[in-house]
């Protein structure tokens, strides 16, 4: 399988602090990666700098094919990006919204339209193209703020929590679009607070303290772990470090 | 009282801990007072005169050269009639005119007295001072020369007249400004931010729930401040004394008396703000427009409000700053007591009044 | 203990329509769960009880106490924890604490054997500020600012929202030691899973109260076979069954497909042998009881079917 990210040794220090202490891993092309931790063990640090928005204090490390060092601006051309706190303009409609996301990418006024027309359709938002995104409710959002997230074609999308406080529905169809997208070769780097969504993932990396301690498919590691699901795995991980904290 | 005591508390730690606030509170004071107190005395050097010399005599012309020659003084100009002065002040070509009287050597010799007129563009009313103080001490010295072997003293008179600003603004005039303006920012803005704060962050939501009463958290809120904006006036105030030596001819308990009205108005003007505002960067922005530019263009701090559109000049009177500038102006510079100023301080008092009440008023116990 | 009662709250002059006529009671010592997405009027309840705002009709009360009218007594007798931790970030966690007892007329050692159990674990980093405590121990510290004053009643909104999973965990253990202490305690959480820790819930959305009741209850209410699913193809085996014939619902649920039938008698093997025509391998089908998070789907699905515009 193709490798798409590749992270070799990667350390990250803020002074003394170690954020990142010796990460390797690699993501293949087209897989659902998940990306776990408890909150603090250093998941946003690394996601910033696979994003190109940091640099690594050591270690190698390349995002499609790019060097995280020398072609931080190539890598933000070929990936996406999404997270539940900041995706889209509120006072911006819909369609304002897909036409500003798709310009900045450097898409054509015609692949623009054309994208744009089918990503509604594909929503199924057309009565809503001309209302403010603030209208929506927070399920559409999301769902829109995905699509407009893959559609310069990245290949790599990355979303930090992307469906926080959504409801179960939306959270499917939410899940729908990602299996959708990964299905036509983009590979998705994810990080989640629920664990059933860690089911959803191929493979699955469990971050505590700066480490990665497990890295697996959901259904080896819960055989590893000898536990009945996600949540059981990443709490037997995550306690080893409450409990010297 | 403990309540109290914790919130207070709360809120210093909250100033201490900030270092931009901290950096307003105090920094702020001493620059603007050093800004404008170092602007504004500037050295004057080849001011632009011009010379009516009704008598054209001996004295006339000696005094003429020993201004001249001086240094301070450069000729553009001799004229012979009123009209020629003011269009050479309206065109700008000078910035002061010297007028000797007829006869002038005449009536020093016989009446031992004669007059010189300085007519003083006073647009920029500094320099306008300081350019009659230097002629006229220029004059002085030349009579006392004279006066140097004669038994009865001779005597010249100056008389000046400050032409677009008749009232004549002291030097010192950007201190009463700059109080106003640093116990405006300090009083109501960061007052407002620190309140629309504690909005922001959600724990007014749990102050709220708690069974404080509105009037103790705005105490709790606002008593912090009171005492650091009285910091501030002294700081001003010893600043002003020590730096630029301005004097302070009234009572200084009165001076600070009526700052401290006008930091409860300005408190109550800060409160108000934050009661129609959920974040800070609008408190912020509110604060700005409402307050600091009307307190900078409006309140005769920086230009003479005689001078203004008759519609400003009617818009000055609901600005609370400029009754504080001239209360404080008089306390300090003519030494006035209480019964000269009474008018402003009536004026600052019952703004205040209202203000409080208004704030107290609208200041909500829920959310909306 | 709480007692609500046709609350109706708009906002935007109307246009936005936060609770729509609801009813729900509490009863005293009761750990009441009101779960539900973002947006489905959680908070706005919440605030109306603690009469931090006013609602557009309807009654609420605490105690007795009219949460408009008495706001004074609501104040007293409640302990309130907002969406996010509202903590002074400047302040450290010892003075938080002090702070807020203060601020309720107690003093931290008056109700100190409330909070021991919570406040030993973050003790050690009593002075540092909160603002850089991890989620965990905010949260934490949070619960016990709210608890200081001894409270008849806990509000907790979402306090375990954007929380990891083992702090979450620890977050429901300590609820349950203070339900043995007699406080009443009404929580919010937009995570389904919590739902079987609490003795009642209330699934809402959209400003609607879908059921109220002990969570098996929920559970038995529903009425329909629910069948995990699973295959090598994941995503294909989504696609595929929602062609399949009566289709009722079908949804991801980690490893598997939760699915559902209109047709009530149906069997695995049906299943198994639709599957099996569309060429799939490695099937497994097992009928299971549902989750909250099933029945909440299921009462929600109706009304998301109106939903679309």
């Amino acid at each position: 399988m193709e490798k798409v990210i590749i992270v070799k040794n990667l350390v990250k220090k803020f002074e003394s602090f170690v954020a990142n202490d010796n990460l390797t891993f690699d993501v293949f092309r087209g897989e659902i990666f998940g990306f776990l931790g408890a909150n603090g063990a250093g998941k946003t640090t690394a996601m910033k700098i696979l994003c190109g928005l940091s640099q690594p204090t050591s270690g190698e490390l390349s995002v499609a094919g790019f060097d995280v060092y020398k072609q931080q601006d190539k890598i933000k051309a070929n990936i996406g990006y999404m997270s539940q706190k900041f995706s889209l303009y509120e006072d911006l409609t819909v369609f304002e919204n897909i036409q500003f996301y798709a310009g900045i990418y450097g898409l054509s006024n015609k692949e623009i339209d054309e994208r744009a027309l089918k990503l509604i359709e594909k929503l199924g938002m057309q009565a809503m193209r001309k209302k403010l995104v603030a209208s929506l409710p927070l399920g559409w959002r999301q769902k829109l703020s995905f699509s407009i997230a893959i559609i310069h074609k990245p290949q790599i999308v990355f979303l930090d929590e992307p469906t926080g406080g959504v409801d179960p529905i939306t959270r499917r169809q939410f899940w729908d679009l990602i299996y959708e997208a990964a299905n036509d070769g983009i590979t998705i780097f994810v990080t989640t607070h629920y664990m059933d969504e860690a089911e959803y993932c191929n493979r699955v990396s469990i971050m505590v303290d700066g480490r990665i301690e497990a890295l697996d498919s959901p259904l080896n590691l819960k055989k590893q772990f000898n536990a009945e699901n996600m949540n059981d795995v990443f709490i037997q991980l995550a306690r080893k470090s409450k409990n010297k904290e | 009282m403990n309540r109290f005591k914790a919130f207070v508390r709360k809120e210093f730690y909250h100033i201490f801990r900030d270092k931009r606030t901290m950096l307003i509170l105090f920094g702020m004071p001493v620059v603007q007072i050093l800004l404008f107190g170092f602007v504004i005395t500037t050295e004057i050097k080849d001011v632009e005169i011009a010379v009516w010399d009704k008598s054209k005599d001996e004295v006339t012309q000696n005094i003429t050269n020993k201004l001249l020659g001086s240094g301070y003084f450069k000729l553009v100009k001799n004229i012979d009639n009123e009209q020629e002065i003011y269009e050479a002040f309206k065109k700008g070509e000078i910035k002061e005119a010297l007028i000797f009287e007829n006869n002038f050597s005449k009536n020093l010799n016989t009446k031992n007295n004669a007059d010189i007129q300085i007519i003083t563009d006073a647009s920029d009313p500094n320099i306008a001072n300081l350019i009659v103080s230097y002629t006229s001490a220029i004059v002085y010295s030349y009579t006392s020369e004279l006066n140097a072997n004669l038994k009865i003293p001779m005597q010249i008179k100056t008389e000046s007249t400050m032409l677009y600003n008749s009232e004549m603004k002291s030097v010192f005039m950007f201190v009463p400004g700059t109080m106003a303006m640093i116990l405006m920012l300090v009083s109501a803005m960061i007052t407002s931010i620190a309140i629309t704060r504690e909005k922001e962050l959600g724990t007014m939501e749990v102050l709220l729930v708690s069974p404080l009463k509105v009037s103790q958290i705005i105490i709790g809120k606002v008593a912090p401040y009171v005492v650091l904006s009285i910091i501030n006036v002294i700081t001003i105030i010893a600043l002003a004394m020590s730096i630029f030596h301005m004097p302070i001819v009234g009572s200084l308990s009165l001076l600070i008396g009526v700052s401290i009205l006008f930091i409860f108005m300005a408190l109550a003007l800060g409160i108000l703000i934050s009661t129609v505002t959920n974040d800070q960067q609008t408190a912020m922005m509110i604060s700005m427009f409402a307050l600091m530019l009307p307190t900078i263009l409006l309140s005769g701090f920086i230009f003479p409000i005689e001078n203004m559109p008759k519609i400003l000049q009617w818009l000055t009177i609901i600005i609370p700053p400029k009754y504080y500038i001239n209360a404080i102006k008089d306390i300090m510079l003519k030494g006035s007591d209480l019964s000269y100023i009474w008018k402003d301080v009536a004026v600052l008092l019952a703004m205040t009044l209202i203000l409080i009440g208004l704030s107290i008023k609208k200041f909500k116990i829920r959310l909306e | 203990m709480v007692k609500v009662e046709n609350l109706t709250k708009t906002y935007d002059k109307g246009s936005i329509k936060a609770l729509k006529n609801i009813n729900l009671s509490v009863e005293k010592g009761e750990l009441f769960g009101l779960i539900g997405p973002d947006g489905a009027g959680k908070t706005s309840l919440f605030r109306i009880l603690t009469s931090l705002l006013i609602p557009d009709s309807g009654t609420a009360q605490i105690m007795n106490y009219d949460c408009v009218k008495d706001y004074k007594e609501i104040r007293k007798i409640t302990g309130y924890m907002p969406g996010k931790f509202s903590l002074y970030q400047d302040l450290s966690v010892e003075e938080n604490l002090t702070f807020f007892a203060s601020v309720f007329g107690t003093s931290v050692e008056e109700n100190y054997y409330l909070i021991k159990d919570i406040y030993t674990q973050i003790e050690p980093f009593k002075k540092r500020l909160a603002g850089k405590l991890s989620g965990g121990m905010k949260q934490k510290l949070a619960l016990s600012c709210a608890l200081i004053h001894k409270p008849e009643i806990l509000i907790l909104d979402e306090p375990t929202t954007g929380v990891d999973a083992v702090s979450r965990k620890e977050f429901w253990d300590m609820l349950k030691k203070l339900k043995k202490e007699g406080i009443t305690i009404l929580v919010s959480t937009p995570y389904m899973d919590e739902a079987s820790l609490c003795d009642r819930i209330a699934l809402i959305q959209n400003g609607e109260i879908l059921s109220v009741n002990e969570p098996q209850n929920i559970i038995n209410q529903f009425n329909r076979k629910l069948f995990a699913i699973r295959a090598s193809n994941m995503y294909q085996l989504m696609q595929d069954l929602k062609r399949f014939e009566n289709l009722n619902t079908v949804f991801l649920f980690g490893q598997f497909v939760h699915f559902t039938s209109n047709n009530r008698e149906i069997l695995e093997s049906d299943i198994y042998s639709f599957l099996e025509l569309n060429n799939h391998s490695d099937i497994f089908i097992q009928e299971i009881e549902p989750t909250i998070e099933d029945c909440f789907m299921e009462f929600a699905k109706v009304e998301n079917s109106f939903e679309k515009h």
